[in-house]
């Protein structure tokens, strides 16, 4: 369960946001209609194209790796899909786990 | 103090010397060029400390200031009419962001058809925004009620705009008294803000995107400061007086006291009214007038104070509204008026439109008008004061 949201009488006016960096707690992947990217590592060649295409940062990379996707961020775009040169990412329905 | 022969335009860019803010970005429109001219003359004479920026309109003027205003600095402008028009989007910007601004306006009507001459319509426009609205009836009001928003803006954490009539005063030769530079300065203190967004050791986001869930809490935080600021003015309006001798309420009454028939009215047509109630006083006729310094905030309380005992009231407006009922100033008089228990026939009447002139015999008229109401004869409940039918 979210925290509870603040009353207008707590919040700093002007709507300005004192605390820095606090986008990364805006999870943007509740965005995210239908379906999801889900990649098969047996094809996928770890070029990166999908890493660089993203554009909310949600392509797990590690040691050079691409390990998947930050599904707290992804927003379902596609656009990995789209990109991947060997067809490894498929955008798929998210209810079939 | 000084004794001085000062035009609106002249005393509104003297106290902006007085007051010598950081930031000045403004764009030229009859009738206000002068206020902005007359300033950039003591920028170039380094009489202020002024940051001054010749911008390319008044959308950008409004920008400039309101980015300025976040930086933390105390910032004005001056305009009028149509530039008015063009700041509209930013002023909202300015009121949302909660940062204090002052702008001299001279109140001018807007096309079409084109004219530059007096009327409220210019300001009328912006009353939504969120910026506090004050109405001066004479230079010396304007010069005063510059000084004080100044105080008021920083202290409400809203804007403000000071309106003077265009030509009527700000164009005409008046006797003003001016204040010594050091007393304005020691009035206004220094500019004290709760962030900046160039305080690099206290980082801050200004103009989020604020959606379903947050903006709707912003808007009422800036509504409660609206219905706070009264206070705030008090405040400074009751400093001001006791330091100067000139004391400023949310509106100013004129033989209210007895008064059964009352116009209400703001702006330099009030000179014009009390001259009219002195007249009829003389005559052993209960008339007064109540003159509005704030539209907004909107003083509901003073006004029905005001109000208390007349019977029939005349509410005059330089702006028409086009609602296809009442004008602005004519429907915020009823409303108010509405939650009394004593019920006061008020009727409405636009006047002096494009800088139509509107003379002691015009208002008279409306005295006469609500003479004959209460003998019982009909009268629309909206008129138009001086036009040719």
């Amino acid at each position: 369960m979210a925290k509870k949201k603040e009353g207008w009488k707590e919040l700093p006016i002007g709507a300005i946001i004192v605390e820095p960096g606090s986008s990364r707690k805006f999870k943007t992947g509740d965005w995210r209609e239908g379906k999801k990217p889900v990649v098969d590592k047996d094809k996928c060649t770890n070029c990166l194209f999908c890493w660089i295409s993203c554009p909310d940062s949600a392509i797990i990379v590690k040691d050079g790796e691409m390990k998947g996707f930050n599904l707290d961020y992804c927003k379902g775009c596609g656009i990995c899909f789209t990109q991947c040169p060997v067809n490894a990412i498929e955008m798929v329905d998210e209810e079939k786990e | 103090m000084k004794v001085a022969a000062k035009t609106a335009n002249e005393a509104m860019a003297e106290a902006m010397r007085q007051i010598n803010p950081d930031v000045v970005a403004a764009y030229p429109i009859t009738p206000s060029t002068e206020i902005v001219q007359i300033f950039s003359q003591f920028v170039a004479d380094g009489l202020v400390d002024t940051e001054f920026v010749p911008v390319e309109s008044e959308h950008s003027a409004a920008s400039a200031c309101t980015a300025a205003a976040a930086a933390g600095a105390r910032v004005m402008t001056a305009t009028a009419s149509q530039g008015l028009a063009l700041m509209n989007e930013v002023l909202f910007v300015t009121a949302g962001l909660r940062l204090p601004m002052v702008i001299c306006e001279i109140a001018r009507t807007l096309s079409a058809p084109i004219n530059i001459h007096c009327d409220h319509s210019d300001t009328m426009d912006q009353r939504d925004t969120g910026w506090m609205q004050f109405y001066a009836e004479d230079s010396q009001e304007a010069y005063d009620l510059v000084i004080q928003a100044v105080k008021i803006t920083e202290e409400a954490f809203l804007p403000a705009m000071v309106s003077a009539d265009a030509f009527i005063l700000s164009h005409s030769l008046q006797r003003i008294e001016m204040l010594d530079d050091k007393d304005v300065q020691n009035f206004i203190g220094e500019h004290k803000t709760p962030f900046s967004i160039l305080d690099t050791d206290k980082p801050i986001t200004v103009g989020p995107l604020d959606l379903q869930d947050y903006y709707f809490e912003h808007k009422r935080s800036e509504a409660q400061a609206m219905r706070d600021a009264g206070k705030v003015i008090e405040k400074v309006f009751s400093d001001f007086g006791k330091k100067f001798g000139r004391k400023y309420n949310l509106i100013e009454e004129y033989k209210m006291k007895d008064a059964k028939r009352a116009i209400v009215l703001m702006g330099s047509t009030a000179g014009t009214a009390k001259e009219v109630v002195d007249t009829l006083r003389a005559d052993g006729e209960k008339v007064g007038l109540v003159k509005v310094f704030a539209f907004r905030p909107w003083p509901t309380e003073e006004v029905n104070q005001a109000l208390k005992n007349a019977e029939y009231i005349g509410v005059m407006d330089r702006a028409e509204g086009m609602s296809g009922f009442g004008a602005p100033l004519f429907t915020e008089i009823r409303s108010s008026l509405y939650d009394e228990n004593k019920n006061p026939d008020i009727y409405g009447y636009v006047y002096g439109l494009g800088g139509r002139d509107t003379t002691p015999g015009d208002i008279k008229k409306v005295f006469d008008d609500l003479k004959k109401v209460e003998n019982g004869k009909k009268l629309d409940r909206n008129n138009y004061l001086g036009v040719r039918e």
